[in-house]
């Protein structure tokens, strides 16, 4: 078992690191939280730059215009980019890591001409239309139907938590083909295009306040048989490719960012005064958070569940390097403790930031300065989607239970 | 980066599960509660196939492993439940082979840092397997020191929490003979750490397995408790707990093997997330909040026949209170966690 960079990957290391360093500061800041039209330009400014350097779709494969790099590579790169304070994927989630990973998996040799080199550039956006108000935990019970009329497919019914519905140009859809047969068996994904008549976005509030997430109402909507993904009533099958992205990594960026905020929030709590004096030595000195074994303690445990989250990372990673993708026990095993890790995490902030846990912003202090409070508070918030999205924790443990433990099945 | 057992870890682990089976099955090993009832033959078997001498040069009789395979073992030692002082032969296999061979015993104890934990000044130091023992060996800053067992006045703790891992209170352990300096000290004190976690690793995997087992042949309401969600629920949560612990575990191990030379505490590397005296300090948090809380599962799976002595799973449960604090705590080493994190003001 190895960890340490070998001297290749120092060296792609020591290059993006340079690379970010002199790339970072052309593309300044991001814009406000919830301006989504200036947050899909920047996003869109971050994939073009990327794209032109050569980092676009690092994990892809090089026939579909990706880099192709090693797993060590896109762990590296990613980390880089974490430490750094780049962008995440924002607007391009849902096309570099589920849409476009399954339309190289799955689609036509046309579908993948057409989509795979629009998503690298950061010129298609897409949205994920999967779930709906009727079929969450239970998704094979989706119902918005798809009616084949001559060389199209007309789709009627609703979709909720479609991630950046507004800013979507393409819809990874799963829509129900044949509602005669069982439930698994009559499911499609389609490709919609965004523009289609008869699709109405709305935003979805969410307890965050903004957030990505809209409500989608289809009408009749046309969709050509030729975005047909895999064949007809095969999308179940096609949807648990997805997931398996999903589930696999698609969540190491967060991780390596919420790894740089427990840095934060350490740095955080040793500035903020926290109860009582302190006496001996130091009297007279305003104790801290830090000053609290118990936070700091805790504040470490978090640490450590985080990094434990980065070792079975490069486990999984391994391991569907060496074919077959990431295994359900190590997809699933880290959805569920990095969900609780999450939760711990805005657990350990409240107590930091204690009588100033108020604003979902920073605190205006005097003097011009604020206090990075609201971040770790969204971040609490956050770990909700985290626990919920994807597959809630509950789904996480029965697949588990059933798939990995082999106890009985679920009806 | 290669983060995954190769085929030759796994025939090791398999080698030292099978003897296991053989000659230290749990139902004999339970009894083995004092010198007298302990089995060194069995002892010497397991010695005889590398156990603690993984690490050691050739020259001495090691296989010239790392670490990583040593605590890739010490996770099946821990999963069966093996007794006898584990960690202190591995360590003292260092500077007397007859340990690392098995034909003698050896009981390390450290003394804290000053000031570190509760009433951790003037306490009495607590001795483990004294009777076994030949030498008990002392691990403080300032190095490593050896002391005949006979020379240790100890009283022995009435009725051991862990009935395999008797204790004694001492006043005083001389420190006899130096053996090592600080960097010694050092080492011992992270290897020693890593390989108690590991312990505590195995022990967490083996319980799930335990109730996961009896989940799935126990019938009530006319139908196995295992197709409960609110059973299945608790085995996922204790199987992820054990995965994540083994896995921080290999991944401490491989730190300490790939950590530079002279590396003080937190040397920093190229890659910002590689610091290996973190990484076991966080293994320590999470394999023995594993192993404790994965037995209190499978005690809660098997009902009524978990509160009762016969069945062994409250044996697991002990040992894992007793190995948390070996060399380091869960509350230290999340302190040790906490002091490693770097200043980062928030963007």
């Amino acid at each position: 078992m190895r960890l340490r960079d070998s001297e290749s990957d120092a060296r792609f290391r020591k290059e993006v690191r340079a690379w970010l360093a002199e790339n970072l500061p052309v593309l300044g800041q991001p814009p406000a939280y919830g301006d989504w039209p200036a947050k899909k330009a920047y996003d869109q400014r971050w994939q073009k730059m990327l794209f032109d350097a050569g980092y676009a779709g690092i994990d892809w494969p090089t026939a579909y215009g990706g880099r192709g790099a090693t797993a060590s590579e896109q762990l590296i790169f990613l980390a880089e980019c974490a430490a750094a304070g780049a962008p995440d994927l924002g607007v391009h989630f849902v096309g570099q890591l589920h849409a476009g990973p399954t339309l190289i998996a799955e689609a036509t040799d046309e579908q993948r001409a057409f989509h795979l080199p629009r998503i690298l550039r950061g010129e298609s956006i897409w949205c994920q239309g999967f779930s709906e108000p009727g079929a969450g935990s239970d998704l094979a019970s989706l119902r918005t139907r798809a009616v084949r009329d001559g060389d199209h497919y007309v789709v009627t019914g609703s979709k909720i938590w479609t991630s950046y519905g507004f800013a979507a140009d393409y819809c990874e859809l799963l829509v129900r083909t044949d509602p005669e047969a069982g439930k698994h068996r009559g499911i499609s994904w389609l490709i919609m295009p965004m523009d289609s008549p008869g699709i109405d976005v709305r935003p979805l509030r969410t307890i965050q306040g903004e957030s990505e997430f809209a409500e989608m109402f289809l009408d009749e909507v046309r969709i050509p048989v030729e975005n047909l993904v895999g064949k007809e009533n095969d999308g179940w099958r096609v949807a648990m490719v997805t997931f398996s992205f999903e589930r696999g990594t698609a969540l190491v960026r967060e991780l390596l960012t919420a790894m740089t905020m427990v840095d934060e929030l350490a740095t955080l709590a040793r500035s903020l005064g926290h109860g009582q004096y302190h006496s001996g030595p130091k009297a007279g000195q305003r104790r801290t958070a830090w000053d609290d074994d118990a936070i700091r303690r805790e504040i470490g445990q978090v640490a450590a569940e985080l990094d434990a989250m980065w070792a079975l990372t490069r486990r999984n990673v391994t391991r569907a390097a060496a074919g077959g993708g990431v295994p359900p026990a190590g997809g699933s095993a880290f959805k569920l403790t990095y969900s609780e890790a999450i939760h711990h995490f805005g657990e350990v902030a409240m107590k930091v930031l204690e009588r100033y846990a108020i604003s979902l912003d920073a605190l205006p202090l005097s003097g011009g300065s604020s206090l990075p409070a609201g971040r770790h508070i969204l971040e609490h918030l956050h770990a909700f989607a985290i626990s919920i999205g994807a597959g809630t924790s509950q789904i996480q443990k029965n697949i588990l239970a059933e798939r990995v433990l082999g106890l009985p099945r679920e009806r | 980066m290669h983060f995954d057992l190769d085929e030759d870890a796994l025939a090791l682990q398999a080698t030292v599960r099978d003897l296991c089976a053989g000659r230290l099955p749990l139902e004999a090993t339970r009894d083995w509660t004092d010198a007298a009832t302990f089995d060194r033959a069995a002892w010497r078997a397991l010695a005889e196939l590398g156990t603690f001498t993984l690490t050691q040069p050739e020259e001495r009789g090691g296989l010239e492993l790392g670490v990583a395979e040593a605590g890739l073992v010490f996770q099946v030692l821990g999963a069966e439940l093996v007794p006898g002082p584990l960690v202190a032969a591995a360590l003292v296999a260092d500077v007397d082979e007859r340990v690392g061979a098995g034909e003698a015993f050896a009981t390390v104890v450290t003394r804290p840092p000053a000031g570190s934990g509760p009433a951790r000044a003037g306490g009495p130091w607590v001795v483990p397997h004294l009777d076994l023992a030949a030498d008990v060996y002392v691990v403080d800053d300032e190095g490593v020191w050896k002391a005949a067992a006979g020379a240790v006045e100890g009283t022995p703790v009435p009725n051991p929490l862990d009935p395999t891992t008797p204790m004694w209170l001492a006043g005083e352990v001389p420190a006899d003979e130096r053996v090592g300096g600080p960097e010694l000290a050092r080492a011992w004190r992270l290897r020693g750490s890593v390989l108690a976690s590991a312990l505590l690793a195995g022990n967490a995997g083996r319980t799930v397995e335990l109730a996961t087992a009896y989940a799935k042949q126990r019938e009530q309401f006319g139908r196995v408790i295992g197709g409960f969600q609110a059973v299945k629920h608790l085995l996922a949560e204790a199987f992820t707990r054990a995965e994540v612990a083994s896995v921080a575990v290999d991944a401490a191990a491989v730190a300490l093997d790939e950590a530079a030379a002279g590396d003080e505490d937190f040397a920093s590397y190229d890659d910002p997330t590689f610091n290996p005296v973190r990484a076991i300090a966080g293994a320590r948090v999470l394999a023995a909040r594993a192993a404790s809380q994965n037995a209190k599962t499978a005690i809660q799976v098997h009902g009524g026949m978990g509160f009762t002595w016969e069945t062994p799973i409250h044996l697991f449960l002990k040992r894992a209170w007793v190995l948390q604090n070996a060399f380091t705590t869960p509350e230290e080493a999340a302190d040790t966690v906490a002091h490693s994190l770097s200043e980062r003001k928030a963007a």
